[in-house]
């Protein structure tokens, strides 16, 4: 048995059927680093640190004549997202039930996504990862008030990539109200901002929930690392009489190898 | 078209173990195209010609990579011991004969038609995993 604890649950292998494709449907359009980093693993949840190959360089021996340094990793951070799911419904959904209410995961698979974009496009110092946007040694390509001039931000910010030697194809994450304008948009002729965005990238372009503004990020490989200990799955906590507490749950690093590699697109001041 | 991918009777076989064999078919086709493109771009001497076919052999590439994780994530015992060669440095040979020594000692056969049916036994995650490349 792993620890997720699964065969505890009173829930049937339909039910479990049902939890995990309304999960796997809920996340999947969200977990937007993953559609444009190194991704490797899932490694396991036994993985608690990434090799760096460093060691921290302060001599911690006790004993004359014998040299101790620390070898210094990354370690891995756990993400967990807890919801519950009324036993009610999962006996709807073993009859064959279709609309069974998933709302609670539904909270749950947002949040987790929003944690890992946000962690892997900005910054979550207390868990140790330095995110794209806080690395990167370019200042910020801010857009106007309007989407008119949005093709130009981009081109811009794959120029700054280019002229720091990062070749592309490039990839773009659009947070939500980023990636709401620019696909309602046609510029002028009727000719839709989106595609317009595709000929410039060469890459995908990716609806990035916990991003504020856009990131362009290079995809020639070899810039971000993501270390996938466990892959997001589904534990179970406890129940009662009348509902069954699960969690969503994964374990990751992440690092940024090349910095220059990404250029943030900001949402203008004073808006 | 024919069924050639089939060993034995395809109505006795069950759908899960015939979706199984047709990867299987498209992973030996990609592995061909692969071996074809290979042999064409040495042989070419048209710069243009050459670019074209190198593009394309990437997209063969991807292919062989999709349908192996597809059948790796079907089948426990491959998928170890995939895990135990594949992207080590050092000798293939030692790693693959440790990695399949590894997987005997786990005791079941691990093949995709012991596959674990339902979600509860399959370890719970939800094989997610890369997305790559995926974009509207």
């Amino acid at each position: 048995m792993s620890h997720l604890l699964r065969e505890h649950a009173p829930i049937t292998d339909a039910g479990w059927k049902l939890i995990d494709e309304e999960a796997r449907e809920r996340l999947l359009p969200g977990l937007a680093s993953r559609r444009l980093v190194d991704f490797s693993g899932p490694h396991g949840w036994e993985l608690s640190a990434t090799n760096l190959g460093r060691v921290e360089r302060a001599n911690v021996s006790e004993l004359k004549g014998v040299e101790a340094n620390r070898r210094v990793v990354l370690p891995l951070i756990e993400l967990r997202s807890r919801f519950t799911v009324s036993r009610e419904e999962l006996r709807a959904g073993d009859r064959g039930a279709e609309d069974v209410d998933f709302d609670s995961l539904d909270a749950a698979a947002q949040r987790i996504v929003e944690a890992e974009n946000t962690a892997i496009f900005h910054a979550w110092p207390k868990a140790g990862i330095d995110g794209l946007t806080a690395s990167s040694p370019h200042k910020p390509v801010v857009r106007g008030k309007g989407f008119d001039d949005y093709p130009g931000c981009v081109a811009r910010a794959v120029e700054l990539l280019l002229r720091s030697g990062v070749a592309g194809p490039y990839g773009l994450a659009l947070g939500r109200e980023d990636y709401t304008s620019v696909v309602e948009t046609a510029e002028h002729g009727g000719y839709p901002l989106l595609d317009h965005l595709r000929n410039i990238i060469k890459g995908p372009i990716v609806w990035t929930p916990g991003v504020n503004g856009a990131v362009v990020v290079s995809m020639r490989g070899g810039d971000f690392a993501f270390d996938s200990g466990q892959d997001i799955s589904v534990g179970y906590e406890s129940h009662d009489a009348q509902t069954v507490s699960l969690y969503l749950e994964e374990s990751y690093s992440f690092r940024v190898l090349t910095p220059e590699a990404a250029v943030a697109i900001a949402q203008p001041k004073g808006r | 078209m024919g069924f050639d991918q089939y060993h034995e009777p395809p109505n006795e076989l069950p759908e899960q173990t015939r979706t199984f064999a047709r990867l299987c078919a498209s992973l030996t086709e990609e592995a061909e195209a692969i071996g074809w493109y290979e042999q064409r771009l040495a042989i070419e001497r048209d710069p243009e010609a050459k670019a074209v076919m190198a593009d394309a052999v990437g997209e063969e590439y991807k292919h062989f990579s999709m349908d192996l994780e597809f059948l790796l994530r079907r089948t426990p015992k491959w998928r170890e011991i995939a895990r135990g060669v594949l992207f080590q440095p050092g000798d293939i040979v030692e790693h693959g004969e440790a990695a399949e020594a590894a997987a005997d000692d786990d005791g079941d056969d691990g093949s995709a038609a012991d596959a674990p049916p339902a979600p509860a036994a399959s370890g719970g995650s939800l094989g997610i995993g890369s997305l790559r490349g995926e974009g509207l």
